[in-house]
């Protein structure tokens, strides 16, 4: 019987068909969700009307991982959230197969693979790219040494006009207290490497949008990645009578969507410099406000774009004396809450509900441009549902047969098995037959064979 | 090529008590395959990661050849971190897969494609060169991870236990592998493992560590035969030297109701350091079934292949005292075991050495 670990049990992980290699499951338990490449065997697998990413992998490393998502999700980092390991699986015939390490699947989540391919603009890779390295700061920020930083281990979700990373496979991580500065660069010399790396495999496909170069889309990240940290943590040292610097940077710092929950100034002895230093730096400054003042749990950029409504509505309705929670309640029922129940339910799944608050916000904004007029937001929300809603795909959960570009995938589960129609027989591979015949390890050492090695 | 050198290095993480790595000093040779071994938080992927840039040197100096390299970031110290992360790219072929990133480095390709070729040529891929990757067996991805490695040709290749993610099978072919191409390359390679069987047939030479602190580094065979200090003689052989304490008398050390006979210089040397009671090292393979010797009781039969292992305690301890025991175990070849609840003498062999530690200092005395 298959053991199975997990911190908030699912009963119906148990009927699943663990005795079978993730590669021979019926396809009934299987959804194609297009996904990244990984050195293992992952399948999306359907369980009730949830989604869930399988991957096998050895125990040892199946449970580190585990235990690395949990850690990632007590930091409030942006991670899968990891559900179960299988382990003690075996065979029809009794063979010991790997544990399976089981994750819930990140709804309206973008892999890249689709992401760079379709005419995708230049503005919109800028956009993911910083998305990228805010998610590798924030992990680096709390002592995250992920070792294997690629976009194939990154999941996308749209967040207003930007967009918000998540991280996939922390199989090669590991949690200190703090990093040195050469983890830190060495972490970003691997993302560089696999980013290119990764492009450059989409090149060769010819899924990587003609105007998009591998080398020069690797290029900014090791100088963006170092402008926001410095901003996150850098020295910053300036005059005495220029106290106002502390603010600013504060404010800097909220604007990039960070709060600053300690920052160390220390001022030289007759008062002439100061020297500030933010020591603890949080992610979320937006999220964690707009959460306090209406309970909406979305992304930062999401969050920025809803509070910036809620000012104007506050100015609008002329009720800057009065407390701030009793207007965002206001706000939620008579302004958010109207323009998302006005989606009909078989749209929902094409936007989470605070994208599509912010589509129709930008919606608006052109409408009125346009009639020259203020158009109101329940106004605007039908003309977004139809013009716009209605014809985008489906992301929340897509199920469409897997291909990439117009070329059938090999293994439509996998986009790591490549195109179909690259068949062919394999070369000889004299290497191959002799690691066959080593015997099976016994975990003794053979000293014998050591001394006729060494003479 | 270049040799690699620890001179009194030192890491502190903050707040700890102890140094992760205590004073290191090692001298690595150029083309030398070193194993760093150990067990779990002794310091050898510490002492690996302060070559690669990826941790302080809080004390000492680390130098690659005549360079000292203790300050400098980790892409300027010419290593190579082999098998960190391996993806293999679907759409790109096994040659494009060994070499994009050198096309990224802007090497020219005429350059890139000589050094793809030589490399497949090393690693024995050279008819899969145009193909993708996708039909690859495990062992075959491990080797084109590691053609990345070798046609940057770095002036040394760090590995942090690379196999640990393989299983059993493909981790013994891999080591095999790695081994022989790293001996044909001559490039300095410093590898990182806990698993002692693995150090011990893969390296040149083995460092043991432990809590920090070197403990012997030395060629395989010269730590089994003459380990100095009774943890690497408990840490390196599998089955495990059998590590016998006992009080000294005029002939040696008493194990029972039988005398482990000890040369008189030896059992000197250990009264001058103050030892009463020393310890008596003998390896499985060394014993030898007699009517006289250490008398033990045999727990477990278990015969693999030619050889019989038994499992067993000191012979008349109690029920209670035995579970607590050390084991003695010993490997009997070409003659009918023992049957399993009988009590059997062993002495060691002619010809085989008796290793006798210190109990005050855990040092070797013979």
């Amino acid at each position: 019987m298959p053991r199975i670990l997990s911190a908030k049990p699912d009963s119906r992980l148990i009927p699943l068909p663990w005795e079978l290699p993730l590669t021979e499951w019926p396809t009934d338990y299987l959804v194609a969700l297009p996904r990244g490449i990984s050195r293992h065997v992952v399948r999306f697998i359907k369980v009730g009307n949830d989604v869930y990413a399988a991957k096998e992998v050895i125990e040892a490393a199946a449970v580190h991982e585990y235990r690395m998502l949990q850690e990632l999700a007590r930091e409030n980092t942006p991670a899968v959230e990891p559900l179960a390991v299988i382990t003690d699986r075996r065979g029809m015939g009794g063979q010991p197969l790997d544990p399976v390490l089981v994750t819930r699947h990140l709804d309206f989540s973008l892999p890249y693979r689709s992401l760079f391919s379709q005419s995708v603009r230049p503005d919109t890779v800028n956009r993911l790219l910083d998305a990228m390295v805010v998610l590798l700061a924030r992990l680096h920020l709390i002592g995250f040494l992920w070792l294997d930083v690629s976009l194939s281990n990154i999941l996308f979700r749209r967040d207003a006009g930007e967009f918000a990373a998540y991280l996939v496979d922390a199989e090669t991580a590991e949690l200190h207290d703090v990093l040195t500065r050469g983890q830190r660069e060495h972490d970003l010399m691997i993302a560089v490497t696999n980013l290119f790396g990764e492009f450059s495999d989409l090149e060769a496909g010819q899924l990587l949008d003609e105007s998009l170069d591998p080398l020069t889309l690797v290029d900014t990240i090791s100088a963006r990645y170092r402008d926001l940290w410095a901003e996150l943590t850098g020295v910053e040292e300036f005059s005495g009578t220029e106290l106002d610097r502390i603010e600013s940077r504060v404010r800097r710092l909220n604007a990039l969507g960070f709060d600053v929950a300690e920052l160390d100034i220390t001022t030289s002895p007759d008062g002439s410099t100061v020297r500030i230093q933010p020591k603890v730096v949080d992610a979320g400054h937006h999220t964690r406000r707009l959460m306090r003042l209406t309970g909406l749990d979305v992304e930062e950029n999401q969050a920025r774009r809803l509070l910036n409504d809620l000012d104007t509505f506050r100015f609008r309705t002329n009720q800057q004396q009065l407390d701030e929670s009793l207007v965002a309640h206001q706000w939620l029922t008579q302004s958010f809450e109207p323009v998302v129940t006005a989606v009909p339910a078989h749209l929902r799944g094409k936007r989470d509900a605070a994208q599509i608050f912010h589509e129709v916000l930008d919606y608006r904004w052109y409408a009125s441009q346009r009639e020259n007029r203020e158009v109101p937001m329940l106004d605007a929300a039908d003309g977004y549902i139809r013009d716009v809603l209605e014809g985008l795909p489906d992301e929340a959960m897509n199920s469409r047969p897997l291909a990439e570009g117009s070329r059938q995938l090999a293994n439509p589960f996998d986009p790591s098995q490549g195109f179909a129609d690259e068949e062919g027989a394999m070369p000889d591979d004299p290497w191959e037959v002799d690691a066959a015949e080593v015997p099976e390890p016994t975990g003794m050492l053979d000293i014998a064979a050591l001394r006729r090695a060494g003479g | 090529m270049a040799t690699v050198s620890f001179k009194d290095a030192t890491r502190v993480y903050p707040g700890a008590d102890h140094p992760a790595v205590d004073k290191l000093n090692l001298e690595i040779g150029d083309g030398e395959f070193m194993v760093l071994v150990g067990p779990s938080g002794c310091g050898k992927s510490t002492s690996l990661r302060m070559l690669a840039g990826l941790e302080e040197v809080n004390a000492g100096s680390i130098y690659i050849g005549e360079r000292n390299v203790t300050e400098l970031p980790p892409k300027d110290r010419d290593i190579a971190m082999v098998f960190q992360n391996y993806a293999l790219y679907p759409h790109m072929t096994v040659g494009d897969n060994m070499g994009f990133a050198l096309k990224m480095a802007g090497v020219p390709k005429a350059e890139r494609d000589t050094r793809v070729l030589e490399a497949a040529h090393l690693l024995g891929l050279e008819s899969f060169l145009s193909r993708k990757p996708k039909a690859l067996s495990g062992g075959q991805r491990q080797r084109v991870a590691m053609g990345r490695a070798i046609v940057r040709q770095p002036q040394v290749f760090l590995m942090d236990e690379p196999l640990s993610n393989l299983d059993a099978k493909l981790r013994v072919s891999t080591r095999t592998q790695i081994a022989a191409l790293q001996t044909r390359l001559g490039v300095t390679t410093v590898y990182v493992t806990h698993d002692q069987v693995e150090a011990m047939t893969m390296g040149d030479r083995v460092a043991v560590m432990k809590d920090g602190i070197l403990q012997q580094c030395d060629s395989p065979l010269t730590l089994y035969d003459k380990p100095e200090n009774i943890f690497v003689a408990g840490f390196i052989g599998s089955p495990a030297m059998n590590l016998i304490s006992g009080n000294i008398n005029e002939n040696g050390v008493v194990v029972g109701d039988w005398t482990v006979p000890v040369a008189r210089d030896i059992l000197a040397k250990a009264k001058a350091k103050g030892d009463d009671t020393i310890t008596v090292g003998i390896r499985p393979e060394d014993f030898e079934l007699s009517d006289h010797g250490i008398a033990v009781d045999v727990a477990v039969v278990e015969e693999l292949g030619a050889d019989a292992y038994t499992y067993g305690t000191l012979a008349g301890l109690s029920d209670d005292e035995k579970l607590s025991a050390p084991q003695i175990v010993a490997r009997l070849s070409g003659r009918t075991p023992p049957e399993r609840g009988t009590t059997v003498r062993f002495v060691a062999g002619e010809g085989h050495k008796l290793h006798v530690f210190s109990n005050k200092t855990g040092e070797r005395l013979s």
